[in-house]
Parts: structure tokens; sequence; C-alpha cells
């Protein structure tokens, strides 16, 4: 288990402060897909660097800690933060980020950089061994063993991001973290990404946390949806809840906006623009956009709470859990 | 022809990358067709992936580009040809852009009504101040904006969703009859996206303007188009009427990216074919999408597709219609 406990985490610009995720607090489950959504600037690709531990500057961990639970083999409790989640990047923690490209040395085949970045792990004796095991591991994902002589830019984008999963995943890792790991790929080679993702997720039992901006990737693939808004953690439930119920006016509305085929009905988006991150708002951050807005909200900003078993929100709306009714 | 908006007549586009002597030829659009009828607003979507050629297209049709063959025709005149077609102020008159990055439509340098002033005397022709001023106010109002809020600011003073908003805008002070938007909203967030698609809705209603709307986002197309074309490897390969296309595509890529769409609250069902692979190239005359296709026979790696057409205006680049018969 992953536990965030009240993550600050800013970029530090010369115009100064930019608060990207502020006081976020969350439990990521084992076994379990948790998609995280929101619109771009709310912090989740932020936030996933924080749990990586990926944090360089500008961006600094302002307060806050995020700390793994594991299971040793002779079955005690480890915890580990910081450091020790680093030194534990492939083979505890993997990450896919945004654009393949971006991590692929674009003049360097596929198959060196893919043994250089796993070779590290010490479980092979040898690169030969290390070599059959890799091209074991793309037969078992149904990829061309060929990849592995050809460069990045002779791939196409689909392909290139199949090979940074089989990557992330040779290792077996515990927990996966993918940043966007479709955007801008076209539906059809992102539908065999999702499902392939969501295949091997299945056959590891592991951990997978999914940065999305698109709901609907995150409806096929995550068990529990994690909404982010400038910054805050708005609310989080099974996505079936949030699909039927929804309860803060963000997601509410975020989800009115979706055009859906099949559907000619008008669809109305949200007024206004997000806050900048440099002097937020004091109070709730969506309230300027907020159609039910009150008084209370510019004046505190609302903590976060169970409202219902599993289903969290961070809204003035709900004062207090309700048992019954709602 | 005259009544026809927009003709693009077997428009073909060659880059050559490298240097002419053993460089190597990329054929972005290869024979495309597409047409646009005069006689009401209508809004056409250009559906394909990244690679597709819909931004070749796009800038064709906007004259930043030249056809290596074909003609583009706007009121059956010439887009290409100056002289003897449409001239250039005629052109921009009729036809207006609206691109991805408005950052890049507005630069930071000066304030964003500069750029407004600029495409009212340039575009416009018009001489006064006061007069330009009156007709900006007007565009921004089609939009939902204020000239005395947006007067004076920056660009990157606006969210990407609002200067969005202002390129519409900036479209519309010529009084275009056609705006070709290059993937209008893929930069824009979702809860403001739906705003910029509704702009176009409300303005082809009010404003009789129609639109050429090239995306990758096939819920978007269907959300505001009237027709679709869907792109793959440079050809049309399929074109109708939006609601005849997705109730019961022709082609099988449409098809496919119908069924990989991922809605939300609605889960994909059954497998989809993924022979996307790097397999062997085709032959050159064959299907370009054979290599994907679940339904693929013999002849679709060995010849061209027919085009082919059925009732109600649909048509389709693709043997299985055919029965795997050249027609």
């Amino acid at each position: 288990m992953i536990r965030i406990q009240d993550v600050k985490a800013s970029y530090f610009t010369p115009a100064g402060e930019v608060q990207a995720v502020d006081r976020v607090s969350m439990s990521i489950l084992d076994n379990e897909v948790l998609g995280i959504a929101g619109e771009s600037g709310c912090g989740k690709s932020t936030l996933i660097k924080v749990i990586y531990q990926f944090i360089e500057p500008p961006l600094r961990l302002v307060s806050g800690r995020v700390e793994a639970t594991t299971r040793t083999e002779t079955g005690e409790t480890a915890v580990m933060d910081g450091a020790a989640l680093r030194k534990a990047w492939w083979q505890y923690i993997s990450y896919i980020p945004q654009g393949s490209m971006s991590v692929l040395n674009p003049v360097a085949k596929v198959g060196s950089q893919f043994l250089d970045a796993v070779g590290k792990s010490t479980a092979f004796k040898n690169r030969e061994e290390l070599y059959s095991r890799v091209t074991g591991y793309l037969r078992e994902l149904d990829l061309p063993v060929d990849v592995l002589k050809a460069y990045p830019h002779q791939l196409s984008g689909g392909m290139r991001q199949r090979v940074i999963v089989a990557l992330a995943t040779f290792l077996h890792p515990k927990v996966i973290l993918a940043d966007e790991p479709t955007t801008a790929l076209d539906v059809v080679v992102q539908r065999g990404i999702i499902t392939m993702l969501a295949q091997l997720q299945r056959r590891e039992q592991n951990t997978l946390v999914i940065v999305s901006h698109d709901m609907g990737v995150h409806y096929q693939l995550a068990r529990r949806m994690a909404i982010m808004y400038a910054g805050k953690l708005v609310e989080l439930a099974e996505v079936g809840a949030i699909v039927e119920s929804p309860l803060h006016p963000y997601t509410n509305l975020l989800i009115g906006s979706l055009p859906r085929i099949g559907d000619h009905a008008r669809r109305q988006g949200i007024g206004g623009a997000p806050p900048s991150l440099l002097n937020p708002p004091p109070g709730c951050r969506f309230a300027p956009r907020c159609p039910r807005a009150m008084a209370a909200c510019q004046a505190a900003d609302p903590p976060p709470l169970e409202y219902r078993p599993g289903h969290f929100v961070a809204c003035h709306l709900y004062g207090e859990p309700r048992t019954g009714g709602a | 022809m005259t009544d026809q908006l927009l003709s693009i007549d077997r428009v073909s586009r060659v880059f050559t990358i490298g240097s002419i002597i053993g460089g190597t030829h990329l054929q972005a659009l290869e024979d495309v067709t597409l047409s646009m009828d005069g006689s009401r607003p209508t809004i056409l979507s250009v559906v394909g992936e990244s690679g597709c050629g819909k931004t070749t297209l796009a800038r064709i049709v906007l004259k930043m580009l030249e056809p290596s063959r074909g003609i583009v025709r706007v009121d059956g005149k010439n887009v290409h040809d100056a002289r003897r077609g449409l001239s250039d102020a005629q052109f921009r008159r009729t036809v207006q852009p609206i691109f991805q990055n408005p950052f890049d439509t507005f630069s930071g340098r000066k304030p964003v009504e500069t750029y407004l002033y600029q495409t009212a005397y340039n575009v416009c022709g018009i001489k006064t101040k006061d007069e330009a001023t009156q007709v900006i106010a007007a565009a921004l109002e089609s939009v939902g904006l204020d000239l005395r809020i947006v007067g004076g600011k920056y660009s990157y003073q606006f969210s990407g969703g609002e200067l969005q908003r202002v390129s519409v805008a900036r479209a519309l002070i010529p009084r275009p009859r056609l705006i070709v938007a290059d993937e209008p909203v893929s930069m824009i967030d979702a809860s403001m996206k739906i705003n910029i698609v509704n702009l176009f809705l409300q303005l082809k209603q009010d404003h009789g303007i129609s639109f050429v709307y090239i995306t990758h986002d096939l819920s978007t197309a269907y959300y505001v188009s009237d027709f679709i074309a869907i792109m793959y490897r440079g050809s049309v390969v399929e074109y109708g009427p939006l609601d005849l296309v997705l109730a019961d595509p022709l082609h099988p890529y449409t098809e496919l990216l119908l069924r990989s769409v991922p809605v939300f609250g609605e889960k994909w069902t059954g497998e989809i074919g993924m022979s996307d692979l790097e397999t062997r190239e085709y032959a050159l005359a064959a299907c370009k999408f054979a290599p994907r296709c679940p339904y693929r026979r013999e002849i679709c790696a060995q010849r061209r597709p027919p085009r082919v057409e059925r009732a109600g205006g649909r048509e389709a680049l693709c043997f299985k219609p055919t029965d795997y018969r050249e027609e």
C-alpha cells in the first residue's frame, strides 16, 4: 500500500511558487487500478512524480510524505519512503512517463536501452541471460523481438509505447505509475495499450496508477478514481459511484460536458477557467466557477470527508456524513 | 459547380524528405476528393489519427501549401491560382483558419487586440479605427466576449479555452463563409472543449458559417458534424452524412475507430483486431489499411481498393462492400 500524507508540492519559478499539489492525502491499495483524472494544471502529473520520488528542481516537496508499505519475503512489513523508494525504481515501482519518445534515447537501439535500464538489477548473471529473458518476455506480450534492433524513430508511436510498457513491467514491480500513457495515440492503438495494461495488472495482481485527462480511459481501466482540481483532490470513489452518483459539483459538470457518440443532446461546458496556482483564491478553488457556491466556499478550504463508505469528497455542500437517505 | 462552397478535387501532395537526389518521397495525400454544398451552412468533420494527412489537407485548403496534383475550389474558383482563380483578398474574406494552439496565433509580445485590428485592417480593408473597433467588438460579442475586457490583455493572461474563443472571434472579423479549424480543441481541457464546439454550432445557425472541423476526436466530431470524412494514411477511406456513417460504417477502419473510443460509462465490448504491429509493407498499389484490417483478403494486399458509392451520398475506399470484387 502507498500512503500519500498531506503532500504539498510546488514549482519554484521566477514568478513565484506554483502550488501544483496542495495538501493531498490518499491511500493507494495493493492490487488495484487507481485512475487520477483532472484537467491540465490540476496537479495529477506532479502527484505521480511525487509518488515516484522523481522530484527535480523547480519542483520541490514542500511538506508531507509518501510511504510504501510492503511485505518482505519473511513476512515482515517494511516501510519505504524518499531515498528507499528511489532505490527501488524498476523493481518495486516503475514509471511510464508521458510521451514515449522522450524516454527513449533517439540515437541508441531499443534493445541496448532496454538492457541498460533493467540490467542494473542484480537478478541476472550476465547480459546473455538477460537478453534471452527480455526476448522471452516480449514474446509473452506478443511483441516482435525485432523491436530490439530498431531505433525508436523506426517504430510507430503505438509500438514504442508497448515497448515502454514491457520495459516498465519486466522486473514485475509491485507498483506501476503511468502518466497519460496513451495521449497522442490514435484510439485504436490506445485501446490496444489500455487492454495490455489491464491484462498485465490482472496477471501480476499489482497496483496500477494511471493519470489521464480522459474520463473514458479511466472508465475502461480503473477500479477507483481520484478527481483533482487546481492542485486539490476533490473526489475519490469507486468508478461506479463516480458515474452513478458523483458528489462534487466539478465532477458533475465535467461528466455533463462529455459528448457521446449516438447522443445528439446539447452539452454544456464549465464557465470560467481554473485559478492561477501562483496565488490561488482562499477557500475552495472551484468556488469561482461553481454554480452551487455559498458564502462558506470563499471563506474556508473544504476538508476531505468520507461522505459514504469509500466515497470521499472535499466540498462544503457535504458538511457531515449522512446515513440512510442519499 | 458554382453552387459548391468548397470542392477538393483529386488532390494529392508529395513531400520530399532529404535532398532531391537520394531523398525519399512521402505521399501525404493521395487523390482526396471532398466537397461542401454552398446552399446551406454545414459542418464537415475530417477525422483521422496523426499522420493521416488531415493537417496537410487543411494547409492546402487554407492556401498555405500547394497541392502536388488536383485543384481546390472555393465558390468554383481555383484557390491556388490567384490570377485566374480566387484572389488572395477574396480568399481571405471567404475562408478563415483556426489553429490548434491559440498561443501560436497570438504571440505574447503584443496585446491580443493588436492581432484583431490587423485582421480588420489587412483582411477586411477597413480604414478607420472606429469602424475596426465596431467590427471587432461585434465579432467578440458573437463568441461571448467583451472588447472592453479583452482589449489590452496579452495572450498569456488568458486560459487556453478563453484564448481559443478569441481566435474564433478573429476568424469572424472578415465575416467568412467557411472556417477551417485544425484540431481547435485538442489542447483545450474537456470542460471548456465543448464550449468551443458549441460556438461552431451557434455560428453555423446564427451566422450561416460552414466549418471544416479537423480532429482526431470522434466524439466531438459526432457532436457537431453534418458530414464526416474518415482519413487513413493520406486517403479519405469513408465519407458520408454523419448519422449514416457512424450507425453503420462501410469501412473497417471506421468500424474499428468507433469500437475503440473510450466512453465514460460504457465498457468496451468484444475484442478488436490488434494486427497493427509493424508488418511487412504491402505493395504501393494495395489498400494501406490492409495490414491492420480484420477483414482483409488476398486482393486487399494486391490491388488498390475501389471507391464504392452507396445510397445517401456515402462513399468508401474498400473491397469489403463490393464483396471483394472490383466494381
